[in-house]
């Protein structure tokens, strides 16, 4: 197989969760697609380690793997936190910074 | 070697579908279960490229624990169940569209210049290196630092969620 076509899907898949971190408000929406984009990163790492026949590849896949899964049980305390205090989900209604 | 690339291109439309579905849909609800479709549509792909553990860590901490996260996540917020598209998407769509176009497009221009026409070899050799044996020699010898600093930081991630998450 050429390793092109496991690039390209993972290009999507970044470009899918990059449309998705930019265009939803929901807070929850917006961590599911960071997990896309780290996806998308374990699949290149996997392929890159079956090309350069280096399992440092898969290695550095579980490395990704176990922070994504601590970066969400942090990032959904922290919207947890933000619907506690605003009532909503809703990053757009983070403005108190705005003048 | 047919039947490979057969399931990698019905894996990939599949995953392509559902993470636009992820960040399309107008049910918070469907984009969870759109990105379940994603993991497991991944963790095949890492099947195919003889990452066998890899693949099984993948089905077991993303779809098993992250996935579940993502559900206590909707229900904790309260998030409406019912279709709701303009509470979910905000009016920078357009821009966010030409952004992930332009990131995609930059990337397979890169891709395709760089790696363009390689080949992937397979074989014995390939399936033993993705052995949870060959991994788990490599993790523990080669990367035991990184590892037991990845402990850590799951530890500091669990005591700030509780921290950050407790009502007082």
């Amino acid at each position: 197989m050429q390793l092109n076509q496991f690039l390209v899907l993972s290009a999507f898949l970044f470009g899918t969760g990059i449309y998705g971190v930019l265009a939803r408000r929901n807070g929850v929406l917006v961590l599911m697609s960071v997990e896309l984009m780290l996806n998308a990163v374990n699949i290149n790492l996997i392929a890159f380690s079956a090309f350069n026949r280096n399992v440092g590849g898969q290695v550095f896949a579980l490395f990704v793997i176990a922070i994504a899964a601590a970066e969400v049980g942090v990032g959904l305390a922290i919207v947890l936190l933000i619907y506690r205090n605003l009532r909503s989900p809703d990053l757009d209604e983070v403005d108190q910074l705005k003048g | 070697m047919w039947e490979q690339q057969v399931a990698f291109w019905i894996l990939a439309v599949g995953m392509a579908v559902a993470a636009i579905g992820v960040v399309r849909t107008k049910n918070i609800v469907h984009a969870a279960l759109s990105l379940v479709v994603v993991l497991a549509g991944a963790a095949a792909q890492y099947i195919l490229l003889a990452a066998e553990f890899v693949a099984w860590a993948q089905v077991l901490i993303y779809i098993g624990a992250v996935v579940i996260l993502f559900l206590f996540g909707i229900m904790l917020t309260r998030a409406p169940m019912r279709d709701d598209s303009s509470r979910l998407d905000n009016d920078q769509r357009w821009a966010a569209a030409a952004v992930a176009l332009l990131v995609f497009g930059v990337l397979v221009a890169l891709v395709v210049d760089a790696f363009g026409g390689q080949e992937i070899r397979f074989g014995a050799e390939l399936v033993a290196q993705g052995r949870t044996q060959a991994i788990g020699t490599d993790l523990f010898r080669v990367f035991v630092v990184p590892f037991e600093v990845v402990s850590m930081l799951l530890l500091a991630a669990l005591v700030g969620a509780v921290v950050l998450a407790r009502k007082d």
